[in-house]
């Protein structure tokens, strides 16, 4: 367990979790206290190499749960093991072996450019001169960073910072990298960027990745394998096919009319959510098992003139919603 | 073989330059941190002129206000102007020592808020060391020239009987005095983890204790003894080895040999520091304790 690299030991599981669970002690009412239970008995193992979605509405859980995995937490009940080590009492081999990307909070200096944190980190993780080059050059090149590496941090858009902080995450050469929210707020095209990335890192190095996300595309284009916690229970643990043939998730056909129409009800295997402007935008959703988005359109179409259309993916809160429905609650 | 020839005569130096190479890697991150912030204070040339004026200005007040009050006292709890000058002075050029290197980590709430002290539990060195060392506050360079100007002029115009033990001890209560209060910015570090808004009340005793140790200690009501003579020990910082060091009677409750005891106090304030930092972490971690 003393290696020094965290690539040699990429035998042992990524994550092994056991019975974990993490109670808060929240002030409700002047001095009386109630305590919330955020992860509940949660037992998982992600092995080597996987590249798993960890899904749930907010407030299910997930960041607790990453942050216990990081060591930033100390369970209430249960044990850890990240990268084969005890995530709070070995925090800082840990260090070495795990990238974590926070939506919400960077790890970048707001007044540097990427280049300089990037010299920072470098220094920070003990690389020497040669990886610091070569690890640089590769995350510069595939991450496409070189147009706003002399870019002050705080001056950067957020698709560009977003990439920013994945470089900076995965600069050491982690076998596992967590991302919190990755893609929250970012454009399609830095979606898709960022995806492309990430499967390639994947590919080339064999990283563990572990994403938490409200977008089903993130988890319909990375990962092999959905994990989907409510209330800090698993509920779900599989394939994305499984869970989407188990809840049947749904896409959703928005049409704007050429003129305000009657709500657009019995259009075959597509079941009408609401209209908006008096009728003139409807949206429907529709099961991609039962139907296809051509076929609810040329129904939708046979009745009233279409402007214009989009289809939304199936949201990760609706999925969830309907895992909830499913088992009668 | 040439090489292979020299090889034991070369071993002692190169034990010493394995032990100086293994204290630069340690060192590395740190002073990667360290040097960016330096550059990123001092690029904006105006701004930082006008911060190290700023800071000479308050230090001057600071020491008009001691000037001020001996124009109509003689002597204060024992101490005439000169005697007093050297307690200002090694007060001030400590607490402005220990404000640059470790002022910011009493801003912890701010950290805390914004997430920074997670991104350090990513990061394989000690949180403490990481947060002392993720800043630090250039501009208070010119307050400890103030300081230390007051501490020359004190020492100017006192009745020394200099010997290397009187450099000597100088020195040692400098560096005392410097921990000491560096270790209460730390200790108020870690009673911020606990109340997030209480930067009022650290504050208070923190620079509280920055004014108290600049004033002669023997004027002290009883509760102030109790907080800034023991608790925290301020009264050790400057007032004590002053006393210590002219030769002056001091107060009853705080007899003058007392100021050879300065790095204990340092000593006391870092144990009471690490222990509040390391709760302080618990209690953030959701450990109990």
């Amino acid at each position: 367990m003393t290696t020094a690299s965290g690539r040699t030991t990429t035998s042992a599981p990524a994550i092994e979790v056991e019975g974990l669970t993490r109670r808060f002690r929240v002030r409700s009412k002047g001095f009386a206290r109630t305590e919330v239970t955020a992860v509940d008995d949660l037992t998982l193992t992600v092995g080597a190499g996987e590249s798993v979605g960890y899904i749930g509405a907010n407030g299910a859980g997930k960041s607790t749960t990453i942050k216990m995995l990081a060591g930033i937490l100390v369970p209430s009940a249960g044990t850890v093991r990240t990268c084969g080590l005890e995530p709070v009492r070995q925090r800082r081999e840990l260090a070495r072996r795990l990238g974590v990307v926070f939506g919400q909070r960077s790890q970048l200096w707001w007044d540097l450019p990427l280049a300089e944190s990037y010299r920072i980190l470098a220094a920070v993780h003990s690389l020497t001169p040669q990886r610091e080059r070569e690890r640089t050059a590769e995350l510069v090149e595939r991450l496409e960073l070189g147009g706003f590496l002399t870019t002050p941090v705080r001056q950067l858009s957020l698709g560009q910072r977003m990439r920013g902080e994945v470089a900076a995450a995965l600069l050491h050469s982690p076998a596992l990298l967590v991302l919190d929210e990755p893609t929250i707020g970012l454009d399609v095209l830095s979606k898709q960027r960022l995806r492309e990335f990430l499967l390639a890192e994947r590919a080339a190095h064999g990283t563990t990745l572990l994403l938490t996300t409200h977008d089903m595309g993130d988890v319909s284009r990375l990962c092999e394998r959905v994990l989907l916690v409510d209330r800090g229970r698993l509920a779900y643990d599989g394939s994305l096919a499984g869970l989407s043939r188990t809840v049947g998730a749904r896409r959703v056909l928005v049409v704007d009319l050429a003129v305000p129409a009657a709500d657009l009800h019995g259009v075959p295997h597509a079941e009408h959510l609401d209209s908006e402007g008096g009728g003139l935008r409807q949206r429907l959703a529709f099961d991609d098992a039962a139907t296809t988005a051509a076929a609810v359109l040329a129904a939708v179409s046979e009745r009233v003139e279409v402007r214009d259309l989009s289809v939304e993916e199936p949201d990760v809160e609706d999925v969830v919603r309907r895992v909830y429905l499913s088992r009668g609650r | 073989m040439a090489d292979l020839d020299q090889a034991p005569a070369r071993a002692g130096t190169h034990r010493s330059t394995t032990a100086l190479a293994a204290l630069a890697a340690w060192w590395r991150p740190y002073r990667a941190v360290l040097t960016s912030r330096v550059r990123a204070q001092t690029s904006y040339r105006g701004s930082f002129a006008l911060d190290l004026a700023s800071s000479v200005l308050i230090g001057l007040v600071e020491l008009a206000e001691i000037w001020v009050l001996y124009r109509s006292v003689d002597a204060l709890g024992g101490l005439d102007l000169a005697a007093v000058l050297l307690v200002f002075g090694i007060a001030d050029t400590a607490f402005s020592t220990a404000d640059l290197f470790v002022g910011h980590v009493d801003t912890l709430p701010r950290y805390l808020r914004a997430g920074t002290l997670d991104v350090f539990y990513l990061r394989p060195q000690p949180l403490l060391a990481q947060l002392v060392t993720s800043e630090i506050s250039l501009r208070r360079v010119t307050r400890i020239g103030v300081g230390l100007t007051a501490l020359a002029v004190g020492l100017a115009v006192n009745d020394i009987a200099w010997s290397p033990l009187v450099v000597a001890f100088l020195v040692v209560v400098l560096l005392a005095s410097t921990l000491t209060f560096a270790g209460l910015f730390v200790a108020a570090a870690g009673v911020q983890f606990f109340l997030v808004d209480a930067s009022e009340m650290t504050n208070a005793v923190v620079y509280g204790g920055r004014y108290a140790a600049t004033q002669p200690a023997s004027v002290w009501g009883k509760p102030l003894v109790a907080l800034f003579g023991f608790a925290v020990p301020i009264a050790f910082t400057a007032y004590l080895p002053v006393v210590a060091l002219l030769g002056l009677p001091g107060a009853e409750w705080l007899p003058s040999w007392l100021g050879w005891l300065a790095p204990l106090a340092a000593v006391w304030t870092w144990a009471v520091a690490l222990l509040a930092w390391r709760t302080g972490v618990r209690h953030y971690q959701g450990g109990g304790g």
